[in-house]
């Protein structure tokens, strides 16, 4: 069923051409369905899999003579991310309810990126899931480039190189992997069995998980994620920080991770400024993002752009989560993954629709006069709980999550971990700081010239945020619903390598 | 286990549900809204009770928790859990009682306003995350209601977000607070680190249990603290934010844009009194030491507290704003507090946590109280002669500001700063602290003796025009009030809460008084014994001398510079200002503490922030643009190429073909005739060609 997914969302999209001419509406609502629909099957999967374990989906020859299979499967780490993306693939056609420039073809493109996303979070076959990670490239160029605002067409084609270099990278590794094995397969269970030398692995190790992780927005290899985010239509946004930047962090985890777990591990045998191993490097990295994102977050003259860097800041938690290499720190990436798609989702969606969809600007100091949180006080209000959210204030998952990746690095890297704290600090005042400029810098003056009253917040906006809010408290609340799946997931035997390194 | 017990979870969770439903409501249902916010604090008052009565009741108990599991990670679960003993009995009784009669007073004092239904919902929700915070049984527990708690009270000092006052210091106030969570945060995942559990008590396997306990003590860390006393300093950054302590004391008084009776609630009786508690709550992690004398953590309070103590006394006597004076007192009274953590124990500390509890709340209802009778007006300098307007406020507020000043015998405040500068003169470790809070005591009588003679002595000096505040004057635009240039007394439903505190304020010393200390002995779990004797004790007797006289100079010195002579006008310099410009402007400034990290920490970080941004936009986006210029330089060759190699030879080749082509299109010109002399020529050639052949 679960496979189901990937071919309804692509039907949904092959269906849009068949929609007759200038039919808006019904492209609206064929492409809401078909959102549903996977959602629908996603939970259903996320409902009856309460073991967390690696479940076969569908597994068929594809090319036998090179061994490589059409083989899909899902444990938890699979299933929490496709819950996810089927959340925020929901709430980004209810945020996209306003698009009247070809419609169809804009939700066509769209529900193909969802549908790749799908096939990235559930092939376990490695050729198979490179496969999708390309095609998700492509529609996200189309969407930025045209129904993008600001420099459209330089966002989508920096987002759409730098995706290149990653999967270029990724590339060269899984053939190395392949060859080195020899095992005519290119199963990720296989190759993760397969003992390569220390050697090699210090080798393919930076290399793959460098090219996921320029998707993920490694800094220094983060440029592309505010531009792109800023340039790109609300939904493709909410996709692109809620779930394609997801994809990176999954495939620095499930490929890079598990297939040459020595090469995160082995010191080399020298120190380059203190640092003793890719671990250590990958670490510091992640830090010096967490930071640094939210350090530029906070002198950003764009409402887009803060939220832009503060993605940055916040997959730099995920990162530094994986590096831990404790269960807790790992789980709670997983947790920050989901939280920070739903989270990050939300926050697109308050600037991007209801902010600049209405008042044509995102320069902080032109919304302030406008004294948005009288005129609309809903996306006010929802920006105020999403800023919470994203801060990490108890209740919501973003606290659940910082907390578990906070006691992983303290573990691990103590002193990172008291860097982080600086970082989270940061992160309060640059959300603050958003908020007030935009929402509560009042002005003595009349506000909105009643000529223009800006069209109040409409029922699908309203829908959307409810839904991004409440999975972001549900998850807060109760965060066992999400480590159910996920701690029987990480201690499958596919982890068995990391387990052996240095799992603590 | 006991019902309430395993309950207890309905004390906070009452209000907390109170303000869901409030959130719910329109803007118009007002009573509904108050009704149900009162109606949640009484129900929760009730089960206080109850909870207090159990405790009571069974004092051999020990403490009775009720954990369970939150999340799990690997084989390890996180547990959360609620737990009752004397601490928590005695704190949910405090602050269910004293948020009780605020609530009440509010429906009074903020029955203008139109966001009165938001209000009562933030009120409401504030007391649930504080409530929680007090029957914690785990570190993380209390710390997410903690953050609650400052997520409200950042939400309430900005009610009047209009005010760009009210919402600066808002920020302020959270984003100080946050810097000093860190410290928490930082503490609790250490804490998590070392003993594997945040609950407090778990039957032996939890953090503040001596399994633990001995291994947090025994094992030293950076700079030779014990381990013990190291997360002990790192949670007591999260309480020094909350409650105020130097150096993170600059949001207090900025709080006080808030209404005013979320001035008495948050940040006089219950929230700021929540570092105090945390410290009382984690007391035995921070005494845990393996040597006799006082631990790193507990003379760390020690000092914090004595320097606030002086320094935010000193401060409250250059202020002319009533809440700041206020403010800059409860800041002092924190630091008292602190102190008698540090040097006495959890019974010192907690017992002027509470008794402040009731006269700082008393003071600031009665202030909120003048505030409402002279119209918004809150400058001491434009007030005076009010004794004759509100009677009822000049009595409350007298017995508040004696308890303050620690008037002897009558008021609670003499009873528990006593047992604080008695705790303080025994410490072993230094005298000082002793000196410094007399010191204080001294300033704190001079200072409310001040406030009072400008309040409420001599003749009035409000203008008709005193505030320039659009958003007050909006909310005191009703008929009733416009009569500003004579001051009212305020409706009974503001009265009767300052009276029932007056009373509190007078009574609540006699359950500690060394006589009969039923207050020390009821968190000691041991039965109070009465016995004058106690007075004969040495050491008490003198204490006690010393601070009433001590006190009664402070009343004197504050009459002889203020009382003497009335304040004639608004303008009027004050008369220790004239006495000493220098030394009071800097007083006024609050030691320019504010103005120090404006011109340090802030700019630092937002210099950091520029050097970041110019860094990603240039450096970063320089190199991007750099190597994006080099391959369009490679494009550029390549394209060049293109153009002058391959585009050129692939014209020739074109070329030539065509010209072939054209050639032999001669042949295929369509005309019968000329096909026929190709034929004809064929055969010709065909002749000779065979005949040549045949003739070799």
């Amino acid at each position: 069923m679960l496979a189901w997914t990937i071919y309804i969302s692509f039907l949904g999209a092959a269906a849009m051409f068949l929609l007759p001419k200038g039919s808006v509406a019904l492209a609206r609502i064929l492409a809401l369905l078909t959102a549903v629909a996977g959602f629908a099957l996603a939970l259903t999967a996320f409902v009856q899999h309460r073991s967390g374990e690696m479940l076969t989906v569908t597994r068929v020859p594809w090319i036998p003579s090179l061994g490589i299979e059409y083989h899909l499967a899902a444990d938890g780490i699979s299933l929490a991310l496709i819950l996810l993306t089927g959340i925020v693939a929901v709430t980004g056609i209810l945020f996209s309810w306003d698009i009247d420039h070809r419609t169809k073809e804009f939700f066509a493109f769209y529900l193909v990126l969802i549908g790749a996303v799908y096939g990235v979070f559930l092939s376990y076959d490695l050729f198979l899931l490179f496969v999708f990670y390309e095609i998700v490239i492509i529609p996200k160029y189309f969407l930025i480039a045209i129904w993008g605002s600001t420099r459209r067409e330089y966002g989508a084609m920096k987002l759409v190189l730098y995706s290149f270099v990653g999967s270029a990278m990724v590339l060269v590794g899984l053939i190395a992997a392949y060859v080195v094995s020899g095992s005519q397969s290119m199963s990720l269970g296989d190759l993760a069995g397969y003992p390569f030398s220390p050697h090699f692995q210090m080798f393919a190790f930076p290399l793959v998980f460098v090219g996921f992780g320029i998707l993920a927005g490694l800094w220094p290899f983060h440029t592309w994620a505010p531009t792109g985010h800023v340039a790109a239509p609300t939904a493709a946004s909410m996709l692109l920080a809620g779930v394609v930047m997801k994809l990176g962090a999954y495939g620095c985890l499930r490929v890079a991770m598990t297939l040459f777990p020595l090469g995160l591990v082995t010191p080399w045998n020298h120190h380059v400024l203190g640092l003793g191993s890719w671990r250590g490097v990958f670490a510091l990295l992640a830090v010096v993002g967490i930071i640094y994102g939210a350090l530029v977050a906070l002198v950003q003259k764009d409402f887009k752009f803060v939220i832009g860097y503060s993605s940055v800041s916040h997959m730099g938690f995920i990162l530094l989560g994986l590096m831990t290499l404790n269960q807790i720190g790992l789980s709670g990436a997983i947790v920050q993954m989901f939280s920070h798609g739903i989270l990050a989702g939300l926050l697109f969606a308050v600037v991007g629709r209801m902010v600049y969809a209405r008042t044509h600007t995102r320069e902080l100091a032109a919304l302030g006069p406008m004294s948005l949180n009288h005129v609309i006080p809903f996306a006010a209000v929802a920006f105020v709980i999403a800023g919470m959210a994203s801060m990490g204030l108890p209740g919501f998952s973003g606290f659940v999550a910082e907390l578990m990746i906070l006691v992983g690095a303290w573990h691990a890297f103590p002193l990172l971990a008291v860097c982080v704290g600086i970082g989270i600090v940061i992160g309060v005042v640059y959300v603050w700081r958003a908020m007030q400029k935009a929402f509560f810098a009042e002005s003595r003056n009349e506000p909105a010239s009643p000529e223009h009253p800006l069209p109040p917040i409409s029922l699908p906006e309203r829908l959307g945020a409810i839904i991004l809010i409440g999975a972001s408290v549900l998850v807060g609340v109760y965060p066992q619903l999400l480590l159910n799946i996920i701690v029987p997931a990480l201690n499958s035997p596919l982890f068995d390598g990391l387990r052996k390194g240095s799992w603590q | 286990m006991n019902w309430i017990v395993k309950n207890l979870w309905l004390i906070p969770a009452l209000p907390m549900f109170a303000a869901g439903i409030g959130a719910l409501l329109k803007q118009r249902s007002r009573v509904p809204a108050a009704c149900l916010a009162i109606g949640s604090m009484v129900l929760s008052f009730l089960l206080s009770l109850v909870a207090f009565a159990h405790v009571l009741g069974n004092r051999a108990n020990g403490i009775e928790s009720f954990n369970f599991g939150w999340f799990q990670f690997g084989n390890e679960w996180l547990k959360l859990g609620w737990m009752l003993d004397p601490l928590t009995a005695v704190m949910l009784l405090m602050v269910s009682f004293v948020g009780l009669l605020i609530f009440v007073y509010s429906v009074g004092y903020m029955h203008d306003d139109e966001n009165f239904t938001r209000f009562f919902c933030f009120l409401a929700l504030f007391a649930g995350a504080m409530l929680g915070v007090v029957i914690a049984n785990s570190l993380l527990l209390l710390f997410m209601c903690w953050e609650i708690v400052g997520l409200t009270s950042y939400l309430l000092i900005g009610f009047w977000y209009a005010k760009p006052e009210a919402a600066a210091a808002a920020k302020k106030a959270f984003i100080v607070t946050r810097i000093g969570d860190l410290g928490f945060l930082l503490g609790m995942v250490w804490l998590y680190a070392q003993s594997h559990t945040l609950l407090f008590y778990d039957a032996g396997a939890g953090a503040l249990e001596s399994a633990s306990l001995t291994h947090l003590a025994a094992r030293t860390t950076v700079l030779g603290l014990s381990l013990a006393s190291a997360i002990g300093i790192l949670i007591f950054c999260g309480a020094a934010g909350k409650s105020g302590q130097v150096p993170l004391h600059v949001w207090l008084p900025d709080a006080m844009e808030g209404p005013t009776p979320v001035s008495a609630l948050i940040h006089a009786a219950t929230m700021v009194a929540a570092g105090v508690f945390l410290i009382a709550r984690i007391y035995p992690l921070m005494a845990a030491t393996v040597s006799l004398t006082p631990t790193v953590a507990l003379q760390v309070v020690t000092w914090v507290g004595a320097i606030t103590a002086v320094f935010a006394a000193l401060i409250a006597v250059g202020q002319y704003d009533i809440k700041r004076i206020l403010a800059y007192s409860t800041v002092s009274q924190l630091g008292y507090m602190m102190m008698g953590l540090g040097v006495g124990g959890v019974a010192v500390g907690m017992f002027h946590l509470i008794t402040h509890a009731f006269f700082k709340a008393l003071l600031f209802l009665g202030a909120g109280s003048v505030i409402h009778g002279c119209s918004g007006e809150q400058d001491i300098r434009r007030m005076g002669g009010l004794r004759k307007y509100m009677p009822i406020t000049f009595l409350v507020y007298a017995v508040g500001m004696l308890a303050l000043c620690g008037f002897p015998l009558f008021f609670s405040g003499f009873w528990s700063k006593d047992a604080i500068l008695h705790a303080a003169r025994d410490w072993n470790i230094s005298q000082a602290p002793f000196y410094m809070g007399a010191f204080g005591a001294l300033l704190t009588a001079f200072y409310m003796t001040r406030q009072v003679y400008y309040v409420f002595a001599g003749n009035s000096r409000l203008a008709a025009s005193s505030h320039d505040d659009p958003q007050l004057a909006a909310h005191f635009e009703d008929p009733a009030h416009h009569v500003a240039a004579h001051p009212h007394e305020s409706p009974a439903i503001m009265t009767v809460p300052l009276m029932i505190l007056a009373a509190f304020a007078m009574l609540l010393g006699l359950i500690g008084t060394p006589a009969w200390p039923w207050f020390q002995s009821f968190l000691d779990r041991q039965q109070p014994i009465l016995s004058f004797a106690a007075f004969s004790a040495p050491g008490i007797i003198p204490v006690m001398l010393s601070s009433s006289t001590i006190v009664i100079l402070g009343l004197i010195l504050g009459w002889y510079f203020y009382g003497r002579k009335p304040i004639a006008t608004a303008e009027s310099p004050d008369p220790l200002g004239k006495l000493q410009p220098q030394i009071f402007s800097i007083l006024g400034h609050a030691f320019y503490v504010d103005a120090f990290y404006g011109a340090t920490l802030i700019r630092l970080n937002t210099i950091w922030s520029r050097v970041c941004d110019w860094f990603d936009r240039f450096v970063w986006n320089g190199a991007v643009q750099t190597i994006s210029y080099l391959f369009l330089g490679v494009a550029w060759i390549d394209s060049s190429f293109d153009t002058y190699v391959v585009n050129p030879s692939f014209d020739g080749g074109c070329a030539s073909v065509s010209r072939g082509g054209r050639i032999l299109s001669l042949f295929q010109g369509g005309r019968i005739q000329s096909y026929l002399r190709m034929i004809g020529l064929a055969l010709v050639a065909l002749v000779i060609f065979l005949l040549w052949g045949a003739k070799r």
